[in-house]
């Protein structure tokens, strides 16, 4: 055996390894290769030595940069707050009926709005706000305490029937399942059903009227369009919160239910409670 | 005791005896290409001047476009992720055009390498392009082959430092300008021009000069003919690529073998003589530094650089130039044929001549015809078809768009009166930087209306609304229809955009959704 083994195919010198009778070609690769290859093992370890990298046993080296992907996210979060800083001060300066007025302050109040309304509403309100029985329905055109923006404001500032805000929008409809007889009860709710609808009996609405004329004009008024001073619904309308027809609008006269809304203002400030005001009013039912 | 005589010696050796261990790697042999002249060089030049030439100058060509949009033919706008080109404008969710010229390029490069080989490698590759001006530049400054070849053996005088730091120096001008060109096509070219200079602009434009500066000094200046060798995988496709028609720069040995320098002493004695009078022009001025006679090699760019020194040395001999030459296999097997007397022989290169010393008619030519073959209709085929359909497709494009998303959550609301209403985000795109005002008209939806959140317009069937120049406007709108026109839980009605100026429109069909206890 000679000491160089020479291909005879590709005239290449052989590396000596030699299998079953093949042997393995010697093309050497270039010398910057292998020195690549060196220096990329070297950036390693300074790149894991400046940047958090080796695990160790409860947590990974800090590196010596100091870098920190928390602390990233805290500036740019800080950079998001400082950008938005202009808006949030318009804000807080302006009225929501200002705010709806300008364009810019009123996209960005209706995105703000839409964020807060997901954490704090939808439990309630639904994530589109459209409501369910006894919680309304925010994007019609029906408001019990009025649809303006200063309206909703006031709403969502202090809340409903909320005990421990001496604000808060207050009504009490009584039970009058205690009030009259049983028969009254069935006569107005005839009454009451056929303002908007068909009824069964149609011998009910004269009688009904009466005893609505006796009971209910003070806080729903003579045409039954309702009063928002007391947040006395319009019953003449399509929308029923606690549902439409003479079954539901009986037991409601019996003995109602009436929804308690907390007051927001302590929980999410001001500013936060406009850009719920704005965002509300987007929804479509605005006045 | 056992007889010693009887034990014999096994004939074997040791893989890695320090005699026959040979490194696994290997130092770059340094390359000194000498000038070529000819045609081929002459058409290298011009490839280089207009291929520098588009890419240094091209960000500063300026390009009208109004008020409303840069005035740079070419603008990669990232920031408004918008790209200009010329009187073509495109929008991100037309980039699809920019795809499509890239699949043209994939098939363009399959189509010119079944034909002319490894033409991008030769010519028009940056790689070869930039190395070629790299050399140009040492050339100028350190001298050809000879000179170089000398001052680079010889010891480091101060002619020899002053030489390597000039040359360097140019180098990394060159390298700065080629990342600085890049930038440039990134924003308005006039003012990064003296951002630049006063050191005011972005961080990302200073990193990229960089960058480009360092890889076109080393790739250019320093690594060249490696780059191709080990890093790119062009040179291994390209094996792929060729066929027996396809034309490559080719020695003809059928004519140049049996090579030999003295040519009338070898003739005298009886013997055949090629055309090869083995001069190593060839070999000198490869910018890969290897020998074509070695026949097809991975490392060969097909510059034809060879082609040229070959044929001045030819024109010398008053021979027929071609020794080195563009030829397809085919022709060169069938002539190699012929030299060997249908391979029964070695080369003898009288038998491809006349007995007055020209070549025979049996002697196979290249014919443009081998270039229409079925392969290269294909990709001439496909490569058409997708231009005129990029073409087609950008002629006929919208510039005025509508896209429309219906509000899922609520899908409708009833309103106080009976009626349902339905929300719409209706996104107005006008696609040209010029003003202009949309008509939004509803079609279908008996009874319906609509309004627009945000602003004055009274509820209607239709309204015209101003829209910025190269913008999107967003609208938030409201549909209502009464209950006593709803006659499905779900009907369909068209959003239709018109300006009224252009005449151009838009169409976009919505649903509109209702309980399904409106009947």
């Amino acid at each position: 055996m000679s000491d160089e083994h020479i291909d005879e195919v590709s005239g290449v010198s052989t590396t000596g390894h030699e299998w079953d009778g093949i042997r393995e070609l010697n093309n050497p690769l270039p010398r910057w290769w292998v020195i690549t290859f060196y220096v990329t093992i070297a950036w390693a370890l300074v790149y894991t030595t400046a940047y958090p990298a080796w695990p160790m046993l409860t947590s990974a080296t800090k590196g010596m940069l100091g870098y920190s992907s928390r602390k990233d996210v805290k500036n740019d979060l800080a950079a998001a707050e400082a950008a938005n800083g202009k808006y949030v001060a318009a804000i807080q300066a302006n009225s929501v009926s200002e705010i709806l007025t300008d364009d810019d302050l009123r996209e960005f109040a209706v995105a703000a709005g839409a964020a807060a309304f997901k954490v704090n509403c939808t439990q309630c309100h639904g994530s589109g706000a459209q409501g369910s029985k006894g919680f309304p329905n925010l994007n019609d055109d029906d408001w019990l305490w009025g649809g303006s923006p200063d309206q909703i404001q006031q709403t969502i500032t202090h809340g409903l029937r909320f005990a421990s805000d001496p604000d808060t929008r207050l009504s009490e409809m009584p039970a009058f399942g205690d009030i009259i007889a049983a028969d009254q009860i069935a006569q107005v709710s005839a009454y009451v059903a056929s303002l908007s609808g068909k009824v069964r009996d149609a011998s009910l609405i004269q009688p009904g009227a009466k005893v609505f004329a006796e009971n209910c004009v003070a806080c729903h008024g003579d045409n039954a369009k309702g009063n928002r001073e007391f947040g006395a619904p319009d019953l003449t309308d399509a929308i029923w919160l606690y549902g439409s027809g003479e079954t539901a609008i009986a037991a409601q006269v019996r003995a109602p239910k009436q929804g308690i809304m907390p007051a927001w203002v302590g929980r999410l400030g001001e500013i936060k409670v406009k850009e719920l005001a704005v965002y509300v009013h987007s929804l479509g039912g605005g006045e | 005791m056992r007889d010693k005589t009887q034990l014999t010696r096994l004939e074997t050796e040791t893989v890695n005896s320090a005699k026959t261990r040979k490194p696994l790697y290997a130092a770059r042999q340094k390359i000194f290409p000498k000038r070529a002249s000819g045609n081929f060089r002459r058409f290298k030049w011009l490839v280089m001047t207009i291929t520098l030439g588009i890419y240094y100058l091209a960000a500063w060509l300026p390009w009208a476009r109004g008020p409303f949009a840069p005035d740079q033919a070419v603008l990669l706008d990232v920031a408004n992720r918008r790209f200009y080109f010329f009187f073509i404008e495109i929008w991100p969710q037309e980039f699809f055009y920019v795809a499509g010229l890239l699949v043209m390029a994939g098939v363009g490069l399959f189509l010119i390498t079944s034909t002319v080989g490894r033409a991008w490698c030769g010519y028009a590759c940056p790689q070869t392009v930039w190395v070629d001006l790299f050399l140009l530049v040492e050339r100028a400054i350190e001298g050809d082959r000879n000179a170089r070849m000398k001052l680079d053996a010889g010891p480091w005088t101060a002619r020899k430092l002053m030489l390597r730091v000039s040359k360097h120096a140019v180098w990394l001008v060159i390298a700065a300008a080629t990342g600085g060109a890049w930038i440039f096509y990134f924003a308005d070219a006039p003012t990064l021009m003296g951002e630049l200079f006063t050191g005011t602009a972005a961080p990302v434009a200073y990193i990229t000069i960089a960058v480009l500066t360092a890889t076109t000094y080393t790739f250019g200046g320093l690594m060249r003919e490696q780059v191709c060798t080990y890093m790119c995988p062009w040179p291994r496709i390209q094996a792929a690529m060729l066929d027996e028609n396809s034309l490559t720069v080719t020695y003809n040995d059928w004519r140049g073998e049996p090579r030999s320098r003295h040519a009338k002493k070898v003739q005298a004695s009886g013997q055949s003589v090629g055309d090869c009078v083995d001069c190593n022009a060839c070999v000198a001025v490869c910018p890969m530094g290897i020998d074509i006679r070695d026949g097809q090699q991975l490392e060969c760019i097909t510059c034809a650089l060879c082609i040229d020194a070959c044929d001045g040395v030819m024109d010398k001999l008053g021979k027929e130039r071609g020794l080195i030459s563009y030829a397809t296999l085919s022709d060169y097997n069938a002539n190699m044929m012929l030299a060997t007397a249908g391979g029964s022989s070695s080369i003898n290169p009288s038998l491809v001549r006349t007995a007055v010393g020209t070549f025979s008619d049996q002697v196979a030519h290249f014919h443009i015809r081998k270039i229409f073959r079925p392969r290269t209709y294909i990709y001439m085929g496909l490569w058409s078809l997708i231009g005129l359909g990029l073409l087609y497709s950008l002629l006929t494009r919208d510039r005025l768009e509508l896209n429309v998303l219906h509000d899922r959550n609520p899908q409708f609301v009833t309103l106080s009166d009976g009626s349902i209403r339905n929300g719409y985000t209706v996104k107005l795109l006008n696609m040209i930087p010029e003003p202009r005002t949309i008509v939004v008209t509803m079609q279908g939806l008996k009874g319906a209306d609509m309004v627009v959140v945000g602003d004055d317009i009274p509820a209607g069937r239709s309204f015209a609304i101003p829209v910025e120049p190269d913008r999107l406007k967003t609208l938030k709108v409201f549909v209502r229809q009464p209950a006593d026109q709803i006659h499905a839980p779900a009907q369909t009605f068209k959003f239709r955009v018109e300006d009224k100026a252009s005449f151009e429109s838009n169409e976009y069909t919505a649903t509109f959704n209702a309980p399904e206890a409106a009947k």
